[in-house]
């Protein structure tokens, strides 16, 4: 489960000043949903994620992931999270089962337990055609296709997306949505941020629309559409963030 | 702090960087061929340039002289010059590099030799110009054996034996032993090629390992595992600790191989007992690579801190390939002559090094110095990797933007 309790980011810049990149930023996500936090970019939707992925301190406030506080316990986050963005890259010299091999001893993987579980994976995935292959080398899905095992190498309970199919094709980006959906069934708590509004549609139990830094509405989609009396959730985003534009 | 996970990160960042061109470039390939191809090469290159140099009989002017036709004559009889009488623009032409150089024999020169009287002799010559240097030496060496021979005939004219003139000999004799010579000779260039490619090793794993993967978006990757910052850190510093060892155990290698060749080429070529060519004291190489390893640490982190600040590869190179100069800097004052070691310069990082490591080569251990370097140059890693570990920590400039 994931509890943020008014987590807010200041940044400081030489010549923009002071920065909010996130505002008391407050919400719960039970396991077996998938939160979605809806927002244009630089709304603050990575900074949030970042914090409740320990890379990030709150400058106040706090997060607690998986029963562990972000401020006080950010190593055992970690390993119960799985993080995913399209700014995670993979190391193009590695091979995929040494990429997943090497997440998996730095989440504590003893070595016959990271065997099997890389050979699971691997079935899984349908990776052992390319497990030996250099990262460099493979195609833009079996990239997704290692980044997706490298989270779930240490089997977390908690998983982060940040925009996980930024830039990519149709049929790679359909293979994410579909993976995010097998970690709601099995059970795992989703946070999924994106600017997509037919993924937020798709895949988002609840939805949080994040402005500036501060989340601006939160609910079901039911809820988000009753509430600004749109159908369409771009209608619904546009009038929550700019109600003068929509007018 | 977390063994496992520094030896983790250690060894993958190993196995990426064996699978690194520029890498093994920079920290096996130059070390370990540089010294033999600026030994071997440039010095074989050179000996040939001076021994083509010296096989070429120069064309040589002769400035009046026309009273002196025995002299002109004794000059063309030698073998060793191309004669010609100087045409107005001599000067010009020896700028040029038509002629080599020029004599001006003084009017009544000749005549002037029985009164062993006989006015100066000039020589003309294109300084810095090698072909120039060899010929004007060649017709200095004429002269000097014209004067010698006249000396020789005006007193054997008067009944006095030829010695008279050079009543006794002086002889040089070098007493010093092989391994001393060579620490002369080579302990001023040693550390400073050992320095300069303890940085160069360093340099690329340094940028790779940080600025590398802040570009390639692994960084981020990397920061998602429970592995705590400080454990990072330290898995990155020994791979770059390592480049710059491997750089260094490279160079001496290479090194000392072609010392020992050369040495035995040498030798062999010269008949002498051990060889004419220098060894090195292998004592004096161990101590070298004893006191460049805090020298290696605090490179390493000092380059991981300042690549570690860089959004790029590209910004990072801008930060550090500066910083060599900071480096050959000290590293050649210590090879100047005249440069000695006290206890003020003996705080001064890489300076010191170079000062005691030439010392340690020739054979003289200056123990209180050695200390004293090695516990101020280990301080300064320990700071420098403290820094490393701190900006390590810091969110501004691993999500620098």
């Amino acid at each position: 489960m994931i509890e943020a309790t008014l987590l807010t980011k200041v940044f400081h810049d030489r010549k923009r000043g002071r920065i909010l990149g996130a505002d008391a930023v407050s919400f719960r996500v039970e396991p077996g949903r998938v939160y979605g936090l809806l927002g244009a970019n630089g709304a603050g939707k990575t900074t949030t994620l970042r914090m409740l992925a320990t890379l990030l301190k709150p400058t106040s406030g706090t997060a607690v992931v998986s029963g562990h506080d972000v401020v006080r316990e950010p190593d055992k986050v970690r390993a119960n999270v799985g993080f995913l963005a399209a700014s995670t890259a993979l190391y193009a010299r590695l091979t995929a089962r040494e990429m997943i091999a090497y997440f998996g001893r730095l989440n504590g993987l003893g070595e016959d337990a990271l065997h099997s579980r890389i050979r699971s994976l691997a079935d899984e995935l349908d990776m052992h055609e390319f497990l030996d292959r250099r990262c460099d080398k493979l195609s833009t899905g079996m990239k997704q296709k290692t980044s997706i095992a490298r989270t779930l190498v240490h089997d977390p309970q908690v998983m982060i997306f940040d925009e996980p199919t930024l830039g990519l094709d149709v049929m790679t980006a359909w293979s994410i949505i579909r993976f995010v959906r097998e970690c709601r069934t099995r059970g795992k708590t989703v946070v999924y941020s994106t600017h997509v509004m037919g993924e937020a549609e798709k895949l988002c139990d609840v939805i949080g629309i994040i402005h500036r830094g501060k989340l601006r509405a939160e609910g079901t989609l039911a809820e988000i559409r009753a509430g600004t009396g749109e159908q369409d959730l771009e209608d619904c985003f546009v009038k929550i963030v700019a109600p003068e534009a929509a007018r | 702090m977390n063994l496992r996970i520094i030896g983790t990160i250690y060894a993958k960042e190993l196995r990426d960087l064996l699978r690194d061109r520029r890498t093994l470039m920079a920290t096996i390939i130059i070390p370990t061929f540089v010294m033999p191809a600026l030994v071997l090469g440039v010095g074989r290159v050179a000996s040939a340039v001076v021994s083509k140099a010296r096989e070429e009989i120069p064309i040589v002017m002769v400035i009046g002289g026309a009273d002196s036709p025995g002299v002109r004559a004794e000059l063309e009889k030698s073998g060793k010059f191309r004669v010609e009488t100087a045409s107005a623009d001599w000067k010009a032409l020896i700028s040029e590099k038509k002629v080599r150089a020029a004599a001006e024999i003084p009017e009544g020169f000749e005549k002037a030799l029985d009164s062993g009287s006989a006015p100066a002799v000039t020589l003309y010559d294109y300084q810095g110009e090698l072909k120039s240097g060899i010929a004007v030496d060649q017709l200095s060496n004429f002269f000097t054996g014209l004067r010698d021979r006249t000396s020789a005939r005006l007193l054997e004219a008067r009944g006095l034996p030829a010695s008279i003139a050079r009543p006794f000999e002086v002889k040089e004799t070098n007493v010093a032993p092989p391994e001393k010579v060579g620490g002369n000779l080579l302990g001023g260039i040693l550390p400073y090629i050992i320095i300069t490619l303890c940085f160069m090793g360093a340099m690329n794993p340094a940028m790779d390992l940080t600025a590398g993967e802040k570009e390639r978006g692994t960084m981020e990757t990397l920061l998602c595992c429970p592995a705590a910052r400080t454990d990072i850190v330290l898995g990155k510093f020994l791979m770059v600790l390592t480049g710059s060892l491997a750089a260094m155990a490279c160079s001496l290698l290479s090194m000392g191989i072609t010392i020992a060749a050369v040495g035995a080429s040498l030798g062999g070529r010269t008949g002498a007992p051990g060889g004419f060519a220098p060894t090195i004291d292998t004592v004096g190489i161990l101590g070298v690579m004893a006191l460049v390893i805090p020298v290696a640490v605090l490179f390493s982190a000092i380059l991981l801190t300042v690549s570690l600040f860089a959004k790029t590869m590209k910004e990072a190179q801008t930060y550090a390939a500066p910083m060599i100069f900071v480096v050959i800097l000290p590293a050649i004052l210590g090879m100047l002559p005249g440069v000695e070691l006290n206890y003020r310069l003996a705080l001064v990082p890489i300076l010191n090094i170079s000062l005691v490591c030439k010392e340690m080569l020739s054979g003289v251990w200056h123990w209180g110095y050695i200390a004293v370097i090695f516990g101020s140059t280990a301080l300064y890693a320990a700071l420098a990797l403290a820094v490393a570990v701190r900006m390590f920590r810091r969110e501004d400039v691993i999500f620098r933007t």
